[in-house]
């Protein structure tokens, strides 16, 4: 029968004999440090599982068999309890990723404001369907779920960064640029575009000290307050309020 | 007329929205102070007193949650704010932590004083880096303070607080999900009872709020209960962000009084894009029944949604015009649907892949007007039949569309496919035309 499934599933985690190589021994005893910095942060170690397979896509550039195995050490837990765990998870790659993982929203509300006509065009531009890899191993194609910037539709990211209001152009023109190693910033985010393995650093819990480039809020985010202020409303007065409980 | 109420999004335009400093200029953290010198017990009947029901979409009044935790037994008891915003529509959260996180911190850091815990955890999803990096930023700028950590504000109150980053499931908005994905296993919900006041993270008492209820807080606790009450309608008290997205001229982010109907709000964004006609919209999210341009008036709070046949959800306000294709857009929410199924439930798992199957064959012209019966069968054993709310929400659009929209789905099997041009709906119809 026909299938209409517009996304697949990356298949099963494929760990291959590579994967499974040991670390090298200063990678390992770097490896340990950051494990046991994650761990301390809960009252429970296997709380640190995300972060940690966070941090092993951050020196591996996706889930390897010998980051399962590593996980698995550091926590007490077998290798298939984590793997079960790596593959619940979307952003936990199965397969080696790209150094930017272009995701394209394709959910109801930015698919039809034109997702779906950049989706098109991307994914000709670069003769890449869901989950696949240029064969440069710079970019990543992702259809990807709502990002929660509708008010910024169509909406594209890049390693999780938000790319606001693009169109089939703009994005085309990111993907080259991307591989040609040009300048990208991201339109609400830090002043460079992180690749896959520093994201996933930063996501693993380990401050890569950009928090404070980028603006505090997009135009779309800023348009009921700018409403507000030219009509002169605020919230009802506070202090007559308190006045009056304490009459 | 209605008024907007900038509350949390007050100042958000600051260039430097995020940082400590432009919140203390803004009486943050005075609401803390003011906290750490009541008894906790006068924070639950604040937080009860203010009518603040949760803004994460279920509505449940968030005061009561704090009180329902059983007696302290000396064990530890968490609090868990619930940052997984994810819902399609649903986009408020995000901006809000990005452009002012400090109001969920300090939000944080008076629930946990009055709730008894001593670690809070946030747990975000982890597809918004920047905003991972606000938080962690904002955590770090409370420590150094002495907004968090030991003895905080000289009251003998410790709080630790960590940031906790998802890894993609739509699923791990759920409550339960997220704590079990919290706790290092896969983001499955949890057989209810016991609920997460009784056993919750670790087993132990905890309370899992919104980001927007945590954030809403400290406000409230400065200005007062009653000042908060006095905003909203019976029903639904206080102010929450109101997300317009889709086809409006300007869409984003309106902070206003519960029960602001959308025609007001459509005014205040510049309307339907290019004069065109309203055709259906959501009032908060995917898993919200499908409005139409027969209710610009209802009232946007809980009850009066609720008797108009939807829910207020997220108040994510998906706006479609009259060049939309309903079946499409049901259509790709299913998709969702299906991805996001956790897989634990039958129900879920296995209807909202046939529920996918079906729609997919209608819109490509390849169904029969039994389909339409099948898609309310499924429906009717998915609602009220799952392990948790997903599959209940996946039904939402799929019954409300054909309720309102029956002929198009029949005319996509008269014209052997979709009668509309995806063009026409997109943003950017001359570009695509032209390739």
């Amino acid at each position: 029968m026909e299938h209409y499934g517009e996304q697949t599933a990356s298949g099963f985690l494929h760990v291959s004999a590579e994967s499974k190589e040991p670390y090298a021994a200063d990678v390992r005893a770097r490896l340990h440090d950051d494990a046991q910095a994650i761990i301390a942060r809960y009252p429970q170690a296997r709380s640190a599982l995300l972060p940690m397979l966070h941090l092993v896509q951050s020196v591996d550039g996706y889930i390897t068999g010998r980051g399962v195995t590593f996980c698995a050490e550091e926590l007490g837990l077998t290798e298939a309890e984590v793997s079960g765990v790596a593959t619940f998870y979307t952003q936990f790659k199965r397969h080696p990723n790209g150094d930017y993982t272009v995701g394209v929203c394709t959910n109801t509300l930015c698919a039809i404001m034109g997702g779906d006509q950049i989706w098109d065009a991307v994914s000709e531009h670069l003769g890449l369907d869901h989950d696949e890899t240029t064969a440069d191993g710079k970019i990543t194609l992702e259809r990807i779920e709502c990002n929660a910037a509708c008010d910024f539709a169509p909406v594209v990211m890049v390693n999780w960064e938000f790319y606001d209001n693009q169109t089939p152009e703009s994005t085309r023109r990111l993907v080259d640029d991307l591989r040609a190693g040009a300048e990208v910033r991201p339109t609400r985010g830090p002043n460079r575009q992180c690749t896959f393995k520093e994201m996933s650093r930063t996501l693993a819990g380990f401050a890569d000290g950009l928090a404070d480039e980028g603006v505090g809020a997009g135009p779309a985010s800023l348009v009921g307050l700018k409403v507000a202020q030219d009509h002169d409303w605020t919230a009802p007065s506070a202090t007559r309020q308190i006045d009056k409980a304490g009459e | 007329m209605t008024t907007l109420t900038p509350i949390l999004t007050r100042f958000w335009d600051h260039p430097q929205s995020w940082t400590l400093a432009t919140y203390e200029a803004n009486e943050g953290y005075q609401a803390l102070t003011r906290a750490l010198a009541m008894e906790p017990s006068a924070l639950v009947s604040m937080a009860k007193d203010s009518g603040l029901r949760g803004r994460g979409g279920a509505g449940f009044p968030t005061g009561m949650k704090w009180s329902f935790l059983p007696p302290s037994d000396g064990g530890p008891r968490y609090l868990v704010v619930n940052a997984d915003e994810s819902e399609p529509g649903t986009c408020k959260d995000i901006p809000l932590m990005m452009a002012a996180p400090h109001f969920l911190i300090e939000g944080v850091a008076i629930t946990s004083y009055a709730i008894g815990c001593n670690h809070a955890f946030i747990y975000l999803r982890g597809e918004v880096v920047h905003v991972y990096r606000r938080l962690m930023r904002a955590v770090e700028e409370a420590y150094a303070a002495g907004h968090l950590g030991k003895d905080i504000h000289g009251s003998g109150f410790d709080l630790d607080v960590t940031v906790h980053a998802g890894a993609g499931a739509y699923i791990c908005g759920e409550e339960t999900a997220l704590l079990d994905s919290l706790e290092g296993r896969r983001g499955q919900p949890r057989s209810k009872p016991p609920f997460p006041a009784v056993a919750g993270l670790y087993a132990r008492p905890t309370v899992v709020n919104n980001v927007e209820s945590i954030s809403s807080i400290p406000p409230i606790l400065l200005h007062g209960a009653s000042w908060f009450a006095g905003m909203g309608t019976e029903s639904s008290k206080g102010f929450g962000i109101f997300s317009l997205s889709g086809h409006v001229t300007n869409p984003g982010q309106f902070e206003a009084p519960l029960g602001i109907p959308l025609r007001e709000l459509l005014d205040m964004a510049g309307g339907i894009r290019g004069g065109k006609r309203l055709k259906f919209w959501t009032p908060g999210g995917s898993s919200t029944p499908l409005f139409t341009d027969a209710h610009l008036d209802v009232p946007l709070d809980f009850d009066a949604v609720a008797k108009a046949g939807s829910m207020l959800g997220t108040r994510a306000l998906q706006i479609f015009d009259e060049t939309t294709c309903v079946v499409r857009a049901v259509d790709r929410w299913i998709e969702f649907y299906k991805h996001e199924s956790c897989g634990k439930c039958t129900p879920c798992r296995e209807g909202t892949w046939w529920l996918k199957q079906i729609l997919g064959r209608i819109e490509h012209g390849h169904g029969t007007e039994d389909d339409l019966d099948k898609l309310l069968d499924i429906s009717d054993n998915i609602l009220g039949r799952s392990f948790c709310a997903l599959g209940d929400g996946a039904t939402s659009p799929v019954t409300s569309s054909i309720q309102y929209f029956r002929d198009e789905y029949l005319e996509h099997l008269r014209q052997g496919g979709c009668p509309f041009d995806r063009d026409a709906s997109s943003l950017f119809a001359k570009e695509t035309a032209s390739v």
